[in-house]
Order: structure tokens, then sequence, then C-alpha cells
């Protein structure tokens, strides 16, 4: 059944998610300074899509401010079709019935997520009343207690009345995923999800998601700096740079054939085991300042493969079927190596 | 296997920090003050405003404090003094804390024009000297001690409303409240749940300390004649009395002492608080 939705393209159906023409800006003394430059996604339903980008590439601010969480001075346009509702410009009076029973979200950090001062109980018991004002007393503890078993917490009964100082930044994040899906969200989207954790602590939260994602047949946005993380966990990828996505792919054709020098550089960057003694490859320059994009390809100043049509044209977005890269050689980008990518980048740079 | 859940169970050897000698003696002040104000009866054998004995004399075993112009008996008055000052302190610090926590959590969580006129308001306020602002304030509605209490809440609110926004500025930003409003939570239930329960620390230390504060202003009041009215035993009108009788010292010493160490004895605890709560702070 899963198996054969991930093989779905996603303009075959209805998205669950469909963001079109997203534009986050903020408006400063000087202008407004453009953060998100125009994203466009599409999320299926039970499929799981990563966004994987820099830090301040816009990954995490573009899906915030999809869902209406953006900071207060930010400035939202474009659209964003959740199950066909438009979303932006949205009360927030009326995001709140969406957020936290059909959309639910994970944040980066589990030790500052929880309340502190809550018992874990409360809090999860507190995410079910919002958006169910029949329930009974009983009745939520008894769901609290199913899923504190769901992400699987020993001694759930016992747990549930401990505050969050006394959870392990693993168990934090399993508090947090089941006041996520408390509701049964159609959409779950997780904000580096397993960035402050340990690598061992990292995996059980990702198979645990995956699990979750199969069990309750919810949509998965993966928003991660970690490719590995993707790679494992993703169907269909997006990768941000500069407030733009400049390739999105089906996982296995990005990995195996990525048409935009950043994502090749990106690739080219994770260190390998076998290559000892190597040096660790990273892609020349920085990521440019908010507001201060270059002219052209954000990307060119970086670039190997730029030319002079980089510094003045903003490049196209090429399709190859379901594979989509906004870069002016996508067609004619030398054929994909990574271990030459790695040597002729370094030569270069 | 099921694992245990350890609980380390901590052997105090030595009393914690925040124990400091400062903050027992305080205690005990201020315990002694509170059992004053509930059983004064048992303190003293007088009557506040029986005239006891002969006119000013000077303190005796029969009289701890000596007696007054009236004949009243000095010590009588200082111990039923306290059912005038504290329970009137307490309620005036509270009220302050509820008018300037709602007034400082809306300006602080909206911001905004209301946010602004509310601040505006508070610096207003603040701008003038307290004393000052709560005799015009307790002059304008005519004396008594209930109309002194609204002029010291009048006075006190402002400063609860500058630190809870202040904390709600802080908290606000936190992302267990971006959690909050991720699940649903309206911005009633994110304030009231989310963001308060973080601030209260500094309000309730500032709160100990004030009681002292107010207690000093609620005497002032009275002793410039705007706050108690004669026979009432009070503090401050008490050390008034003694004004016009300098050299019978006796009369307005008891108030005096009584004053001076309820204001220390809550300051105490309240760096007590402080050091507990906030243990960096310290020194």
């Amino acid at each position: 059944m899963t198996a054969a939705a991930m093989t779905i393209a996603p303009a075959a159906a209805e998205p669950l998610l469909r963001v079109r023409d997203l534009k986050v800006g903020f408006s400063t003394g000087s202008g407004t300074l453009l953060a998100v430059r125009g994203i466009d996604l599409d999320v299926s339903r039970g499929g799981v899509l990563g966004i994987v980008g820099e830090s301040g590439s816009g990954k995490s601010l573009s899906m915030l401010a999809a869902l209406g969480l953006q900071a207060r001075n930010a400035v939202v346009s474009g659209s964003v079709h959740f199950d066909s509702q438009q979303l932006v410009g949205r009360q927030r009076k009326h995001m709140r019935s969406l957020l936290g029973s059909r959309i639910g979200m994970i944040f980066q950090d589990p030790l500052s997520s929880l309340n502190p001062v809550m018992t874990v109980g409360d809090q999860i018991r507190e995410v079910l009343f919002l958006h169910d004002r029949r329930l009974t007393g009983k009745g939520a503890t008894a769901r609290v207690l199913d899923l504190l078993e769901l992400v699987a917490i020993p001694q759930a009964d016992r747990r549930i009345n401990q505050y969050p100082h006394e959870f392990s930044g693993g168990m934090r994040q399993r508090v947090m995923i089941a006041m996520a899906i408390a509701n049964d969200p159609e959409l779950l989207v997780a904000d580096e999800p397993t960035t402050a954790l340990d690598v061992t602590v990292q995996a059980q939260i990702m198979r645990m998601l995956r699990e979750l994602k199969e069990k309750l047949g919810l949509a998965l946005i993966l928003i991660t700096h970690d490719l590995g993380v993707v790679a494992g966990h993703a169907d269909r990828v997006a990768v941000v740079y500069a407030g733009q996505v400049v390739e999105e792919a089906e996982v296995h054709d990005l990995f195996a054939d990525p048409r935009h020098p950043y994502t090749r550089g990106l690739i080219a960057s994770i260190p390998k085991l076998t290559a000892t003694g190597s040096k660790l490859y990273s892609i020349p320059g920085a990521p440019p300042r908010l507001g201060a994009y270059p002219e052209g390809c954000a990307f060119h100043p970086r670039c190997i493969h730029a030319q002079d049509i980089c510094r003045t044209t903003a490049p196209p977005t090429m399709a190859f079927g379901g594979h989509r890269s906004a870069c002016h050689f996508a067609d004619r980008l030398p054929p994909w190596d990574r271990g030459n990518e790695a040597e002729r980048q370094g030569q270069n740079g | 296997m099921a694992m245990a859940i350890i609980r380390p169970k901590t052997m105090r050897r030595r009393l914690p920090s925040w124990v400091s000698p400062s903050f027992v003696i305080g205690g005990a002040v201020v315990l002694f003050w509170l059992f004053a104000t509930l059983f004064p009866h048992w303190l003293s054998a007088f009557s506040p405003l029986d005239l006891a004995g002969r006119r000013l004399q000077p303190p005796s075993p029969d009289h701890l404090l000596g007696t007054d112009a009236l004949g009243r008996d000095v010590f009588a008055r200082t111990v039923y003094g306290a059912r005038q000052s504290l329970p009137i302190a307490v309620l005036v610090v509270i009220s302050a804390v509820l008018i300037g926590t709602a007034a400082g959590a809306i300006a602080g969580y909206r911001g905004g024009f209301v946010g602004a006129a509310i601040m505006r308001l508070v610096d207003i306020t603040l701008s003038f000297p307290a004393i000052l602002l709560a005799m015009a304030v307790a002059a304008s509605l005519g004396p008594g001690l209930g109309n002194a209490a609204i002029a010291m809440v009048v006075v006190w609110w402002p400063i609860y409303a500058r630190l809870v926004r202040a904390q709600v500025l802080e908290v606000r930003e936190r992302e267990h409240v971006e959690a909050a409003v991720a699940a649903g939570a309206s911005d009633f239930r994110i304030l009231t749940k989310h963001i308060l329960p973080l601030c209260w620390t500094p309000v309730l230390i500032s709160a100990t300390m004030d009681l002292g504060q107010v207690i000093l202003l609620g005497a002032s009041l009275s002793f410039i004649g705007l706050g108690a009215r004669p026979p009432t035993p009070e503090w401050g009108a008490m050390i008034s009395d003694g004004t016009v009788y300098f050299y019978n010292w006796w009369i307005a010493f008891g108030a005096g002492m009584a004053i001076l160490t309820i204001v220390l004895g809550f300051n105490f605890i309240g760096d007590g608080l402080r050091d507990y709560f906030d243990p960096r702070s310290s020194k």
C-alpha cells in the first residue's frame, strides 16, 4: 500500500500540501529583506518530503511560514494549499483548528520545546483537549497512555506525572512526537527532529517516525541539513539554497544523478569512511547574506561551472520527468561521479 | 526487564546556601509580626484603646514601652498596629501584582498600540515620586486607611507591569511557546499556561520586598494624616503622635522599631528567595 503510494508521481493526485511561489520577507528600516524567494513544493498524502539546505537557507522558515508560524515581523506571500484550503493570509484563529489536529509539528530542540512547569501528561492532554471539547478527563488520560506507548516510552503510567526535566533528550523528543500525533494528523512537519540528539538516539527517533508514518498513514515533511537522514527516510527531496528550491527529485534520482552544482557539492562534502587521509571537501565560499543575493543565479560565486549567463540571468527551472533543477546547465553538467566531483571542485576551489 | 526509575535521595548534611542567617532572622521577625497580627491579645495584656495608666509614663515593667499622651499602653498599640499595617500591605501588594501582571502581560504579549499605551501610562505613573502621587491620590479620596490602600495600589501596579512585561517579552520567544502555537492553542491559553507560569519568580521576589516598602509607605501616609484616623493604633500615626512629645521618646519608639524590623525582615526574605530561585545572581 505505502510502497505503491511512494511511486506515484506527485502530479498524479491532488497533493496534500501544495506550496506555490511562497515568499517570506522581513520588513526592516531599509525595505523588505526576502529570506524565502518563491518556493514551490508538493507533499503527497502518505509521502515523505525531505527539505535540505544549509543553516539560514530558509528551509525551516518557509515551512513555518506556510503554517502561519512565522515571526511577527515577517511578511508572507504566495499560496499554500492544505487539502485545497488556502493557508496564507488566514487568521490565526482559523489556523488553530488545523494546527495540532490535522497538522502536527515537531521542533528541533526537545529540551526547550516542552513547557518546563507542566507535567508531560498535562501537556499531551492539553493538545487533546484543544481539539476535542467533549473529551473527558479519564478518556484523555487513557489516550495519553496509548500515545506514550506508541512512542515507546516505558512506564508510561508513571512518566505521565513527571516534568520535562526528568526526561532525557531522546525521551523528550518522543514526548514531542506524541504531542504532534495526538490528534491523528494527516501531515507531520519535523523541523530538524534529530539535530539536538545523540547519534544513536537519532537513529531510534528516525526509525520511530518512519514506523508511525506507516502505521498512521501520515505525510511527513523532514526539514534537515543531514543528507544521510534524507537519503534514508525521504521519498522526494527538495534542496534549498538562498531561499529558493534549486533542485527537487525522487530521493534515488537526486543521489544517483544530481542535476545542480550545489547538490553535487553537498553530496561531495559528506565525509567518506573509505577515503582516509584525503582532505575533507567543502563548497568554497559562504552562503549569501540575507537580502544580499548575487545577481543571476544565487549560487554562481561558489559554482565551478559558472559562466557569464549565470552572473546576469536567474536560471529557469528545468524539468526532467519528476526531476527539477534550477541551473542554466542542468542538462549539460558533466556526468556525475562522486569521487571525481570532490577532486574537480577541489582543484578549482 | 522494566527499567527502574531511580530518584536520587539528596542527603542534606548542610543547610542549602540560600538559608542564610539573614533569611532566618527575616523569617523570624516576619513570623513574629504575623503572630502579633493574629493573636495580639496574647502578647499584650492591655487593649490598644484602654486608658491603661497615667499619661506619658516612661517604660516600666507594667508598661513595657511606657504610655502615650492619653495614658494608652504604647506596647499594646505597637502590637495591635500590626493588625492595621500587615493585612493592608498584603492586600495592596496582591492587588498591585494582579493589576500589574494583567497589564504587563497584555503589553508584552500583544505589543502594538495597546501595549504602547499601557507602558506610557506606566512611565507616567512611575515618573512621580511614589509618596507624592500616593499623597495626591489619598488626599483627593479623603483620609482613611481604605483610601490610602487604593492610593498605594495606584502607585505600585506599574512596577509589576514593567517587571511582567519584560519577562513576557523574553518567555514568549521560547520554543515551547512556539510549540504551543503549533499545537493550536489560543492566545489566552498560551499566555496563562505557557508564559505567565514562567514569569513568577521575579514577581514573587519583588512582591516580598515590596511588602516592607508598602508598610513604610502606608505608615508615611498615616504619619501625615492621610491614612489611619485616630484613635486607630497605626504605626505611622503613632510616630506622628510622638513628634509632639519629642522628649517622651518611647511614644514613637515601638512603632519605629516595628516598621524598621518588618521592612528589614521582608527584605531579608526577599534576598533569600532570590538566592533560592536564581543562585547565579547572588554575589
